[in-house]
């Protein structure tokens, strides 16, 4: 079992939960088993044709996985897989 | 002759001890001022038309400093030990017009008369600094370098409100605030610039009040307007350091796109909820903001504080760690977050980091990204369409 860390605008779909365990051989293992389990967050990580989001950020540790083999990334239990989405935050005026 | 077990109370029987306000007019009726100091202490401040020369070489470069063994020399230190000792020494000499300034330059100073301080600070200014000169990575160089400097901040909202306070109490000189927004009651929660009685007043001012009560060195330059491809290029061209807080997805590309066009450092953090994100862009040496984040995320992946709350203190923490950077960056010390980015969790109470680095097919700082001609600097897509998901690219 690996850990994915969920960012904070993911938590809704995932029972609020801020940490997983998840099973899978890859990056890409990894956060398609995380949608297959919480299916709300699919649409959110990935586009139609299953293609990682250009607009979410996954690390392997502290490494951003684009600069490693991206979804194919081999994956070992004791890595911690980081979802990143952007945030803007800082003013909080609403808009 | 002073002896060794001689106290010094005995050698001050022997000396002229005059009060400042009269060494003060000794010296403008022509008489040779002389600091015995140590040179650290003649670099910090000492007094106007002194000529320094430490005690332990003054028997050897006195007939050089005042050939004329019968004219009228005033010495001091620190408080007046070294200088009565001196004093006694020249007067065994032969000097026979030797008299000491009481309390030396600290009583000066109390008697608020002026000195000539180091490289620029103030008497206020030292006093007021000493706990940052104190330490050898800033020092008065430092400390000159912070209140030369200019930073601007984008937004005088949750992170701008906080590091306004500390880069002012820091003694940032010229503070400048972009926000076109007034205090709303929901803002005092964590923007502690702030205060009740200014609802509904412009932020800009409002974080001025604040800035110019704590610290006085400030300059505060309001914008009291929203960024955009028309004017970010005029409002940031004058500032050496960027601070952005920006609430919104297309402010946050805008300036970054013009910051790598003007090469000016980025200090840039967001909170939402309980965590927060920082990072440090300098324009060619580490990432930009668009290597980090390509592409802006849509809307329901980007609330903001307003939709889904923030805690307070990650307003001033986050706040702080980009005081922190601006300072580091401005004094020239320690290692800037270029390259990396820490995440905060305040729940957890913990904190991530993660390495970032430029993107070669970045379009904005990538190695193929286009040189911007003259002609085309100030000209930015339109940056609202772009974050709503239209974007409009650079033609």
């Amino acid at each position: 079992m690996s850990t994915v860390k969920i960012p904070p605008v993911l938590r809704a779909q995932t029972g609020g939960e801020a940490e997983l365990q998840t099973c899978g051989a890859t990056v890409g293992d990894i956060l398609r088993s995380l949608a297959e389990a919480h299916p709300g967050t699919r649409s959110q990580l990935f586009s139609e044709g299953g293609e990682l989001n250009r607009y979410v950020n996954v690390y392997l540790n502290d490494e951003d996985v684009r600069v490693l083999d991206g979804l194919d990334t081999t994956v070992s239990e004791s890595d911690t897989v980081v979802i990143l989405p952007a945030m803007a935050g800082g003013q909080a005026s609403l808009r | 002759m002073a002896t060794a077990a001689e106290s010094i109370e005995q050698i001050k029987q022997r000396i002229d001890l005059i009060a400042s306000r009269k060494a003060r007019e000794e010296v403008e009726a022509g008489a040779k001022l002389i600091d015995v100091r140590e040179p650290h202490e003649w670099d910090e401040a000492h007094l106007e038309g002194a000529v320094h020369v430490p005690q332990a070489e003054l028997l050897d470069r006195i007939s050089e400093v005042a050939p004329d063994r019968f004219e009228r020399i005033v010495l001091y230190c620190r408080t007046d030990n070294r200088s009565s000792r001196a004093a006694d020494a020249l007067q065994d000499l032969g000097y026979e017009n030797v008299a000491v300034m009481r309390g030396g330059i600290v009583d000066w100073q109390e008697n608020g008369l002026p000195v000539v301080a180091a490289q620029g600070l103030s008497p206020e200014q030292r006093m007021r600094y000493s706990r940052h000169t104190l330490l050898p990575e800033v020092g008065v160089e430092g400390q000159v370098k912070l209140l030369n400097s200019k930073v601007l901040l984008i937004g005088a909202g949750g992170l701008g409100a906080p590091s306004a306070f500390y880069l002012a109490a820091a003694g940032v000189g010229t503070i400048g605030i972009v926000d076109d927004d007034v205090v709303d009651e929901t803002n005092l929660q964590r923007q502690i610039i702030h205060t009740t009685d200014r609802v509904g007043m412009p932020k800009t001012a409002s974080a001025k009040a604040s800035i110019e009560a704590l610290n006085p060195d400030v300059k505060v330059v309001e914008h009291r307007t929203r960024m955009n491809a028309e004017n970010i290029l005029d409002i940031i061209a004058d500032y050496d350091v960027l601070l952005d807080g920006a609430d919104n997805f297309p402010t946050r590309y805008l300036l970054n796109d013009a910051s790598v066009r003007l090469r000016k450092p980025v200090v840039s953090a967001s909170i939402l909820a309980f965590d927060g994100q920082i990072s440090t862009f300098v324009p060619y040496e580490g990432p930009c903001y668009r290597c980090l984040y390509p592409v802006p995320p849509p809307p329901e992946m980007a609330p903001s504080c307003g939709a889904a709350g923030v805690l307070g203190v990650m307003a001033g923490i986050m706040g702080m760690l980009q005081a922190n950077e601006v300072i580091k960056l401005v004094a020239g010390i320690g290692e800037p977050l270029i390259d990396r980015l820490l995440l905060y969790d305040s729940l957890g109470t913990r904190f991530t980091e993660l390495k970032v680095k430029r993107d070669p097919d970045c379009p904005v700082c990538g190695d193929s990204a286009p040189e911007i001609p003259e002609s085309e600097m100030g000209k930015f897509p339109d940056y609202e369409a772009f974050c709503a998901g239209e974007p409009v690219l650079r033609s």
